[in-house]
């Protein structure tokens, strides 16, 4: 599209901010209307703002960027890499991917995160699945069909990322996820009743008891306003379905998310805001977190998820692990704690493949 | 009434993963001017090859596209009643796709 559009002759309106150029964009947040210079500013100021206001980095910190190839993280990207130069914050930034092993799909994606490195100047590291745990997802759902695919994707990813971070010695992650990412989140936790994770799912930063602590730079950025910033920047990102993504429920949700939305934007901070305001009571048992007795990684299990996930798909017996907790962690200990059995929600449709 | 169609963020899979179409519609029958309105109507029985309902929700876009007319948000250029000119360029972008 042309910079010099021409405006429509039912007389320009002026952006609200600075009053002299053509507004081009109302803002779901606030309704302002705005001009695209403005939008600029307060786009990249507000979430300058929140990382400041909530202390997500500290001077010298190695953080990786969970980079998909998706609208989200290739604007994280961009952004966090204009932040810490205009800002100072002495960061050394990185892009992890994870190299699921979707034909078609996911080389694709990172072909969009191997131009990013070139545009940001930022290093780029690939973890792969067929590497960590000997299994592509194509070999995966070649084994167990389209159904409960995204349990193995959503598990393995989330190591995968946690295993990438730190081969780069990072001190934290930094995901794309959004504020309609996050309303989506509590959404469906409400709709679970998992009340434990309904407030955890808004934490800016988690997992700072495990090995590295991530964190949500665009908890409050609303999604249209990312890809609104993606299209006037014109910056490179990658946006097709990922061909195994059924997840139809939480298609559900985003939908009803978005009429809401439409009605009144504020309806996305006002859920965020809700799921922030839960108190967790105190029958509520959080689950324990110790290590996985054959890989090392956190879990509140002997075995954690993945590590059960690999020991079906390894022994033919892919249905291993699914579902409500049952199965290779009660089998090899009886009187294992029931807790966390539940799979977690991630706040991204795991066919999108964002972290 | 020449026009430019821009789809984006995914919406080009339902047009043949074209994303830019160069278009001629006529008003119509009646008419002195062109709708946004008249134009998604246009564009989801002409343009769109399959799962309209990827981009159409009732007469208006699905929630979650985004409009531009002219490089313009269409929430503030009155949306369906928008008005279209000679030679005006509007997009479509799905932020429904992808992460
Ligand atoms: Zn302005
Ligand atoms: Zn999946
Ligand atoms: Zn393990």
């Amino acid at each position: 599209m042309e910079a010099d559009a021409k405006p429509k002759k039912s007389g320009p309106r002026l952006c609200c901010i600075c009053n002299q150029r053509r507004a081009v964009l109302k803002r779901p947040k606030t309704l302002e209307q705005i001009c695209r210079e403005c939008f600029y500013e307060v786009f990249e100021e507000e979430i300058h703002q929140v990382i400041v206001e909530n202390q997500l980095f500290k001077p010298g910190d190695r953080i990786a960027i969970g980079a998909s190839g998706g609208k989200d993280s290739t604007v994280l990207a961009y952004v966090l890499s204009e932040l810490n130069r205009r800002h100072n914050y002495g960061l050394d930034l990185f892009l992890l991917s994870v190299d699921e092993g979707i034909t078609g799909y996911r080389d694709d994606s990172l072909e969009t995160v191997k131009r990013n490195e070139l545009q940001y100047g930022l290093p780029l590291k690939i973890v792969s699945y067929k590497d960590l745990y000997g299994w592509t997802m194509d070999e995966i759902v070649k084994m167990i069909g389209l159904k409960n695919n995204c349990t193995f994707c959503g598990v393995f990813r989330r190591q995968a990322l946690d295993r990438g971070a730190a081969l780069l010695k990072v001190d934290k992650v930094a995901t794309g996820h959004n504020a309609d990412d996050i309303a989506e989140t509590v959404l469906l936790n409400i709709l679970r009743g998992d009340i434990a994770r309904l407030s955890r799912c808004t934490s800016i930063t988690t997992g700072e008891d495990g090995p590295i602590p991530r964190c949500k730079p665009f908890k409050y950025t609303y999604e249209k306003e990312i890809v609104m910033y993606a299209y006037f920047k014109k910056l490179d990102y990658f946006s097709t379905e990922c061909i195994y993504s059924p997840n139809a429920y939480r298609g559900f949700a985003r939908e009803f998310i978005k009429d809401l939305e439409r009605i009144r934007p504020r309806a996305i901070l006002d859920i965020i805001t809700s799921g922030e305001n839960f108190r967790i009571s105190t029958s509520t048992k959080m689950p324990e977190q110790g290590t996985c007795e054959r890989c090392g990684y956190i879990s509140s299990q002997k075995w954690c998820k993945a590590c059960v996930l690999l020991e079906g798909l390894n022994r033919g017996l892919p249905k291993l692990g699914i579902g409500r907790s049952r199965g290779l962690n009660n089998d090899i200990k009886k009187d294992t704690k029931q807790g966390g059995g539940t799979k977690s929600i991630e706040s991204k449709q795991c066919g999108s493949l964002d972290f | 009434m020449q026009l430019t169609l821009e789809f984006g963020g995914g919406l080009e899979l339902l047009c043949e993963s074209v994303k830019v179409h160069n278009v001629n519609i006529d008003l119509p029958k009646g008419a002195d001017k062109l709708t946004m309105r008249y134009l998604l109507s246009w564009v989801r029985t002409d343009l769109i090859k399959e799962r309209p309902e990827m981009f159409m929700k009732g007469e208006s876009v699905r929630p979650g596209v985004l409009v531009l007319v002219n490089d313009c948000d269409w929430e503030l250029t009155g949306q369906l009643d928008t008005t279209l000119e000679e030679k005006d360029v509007v997009v479509f972008i799905s932020t429904l796709h992808g992460g």
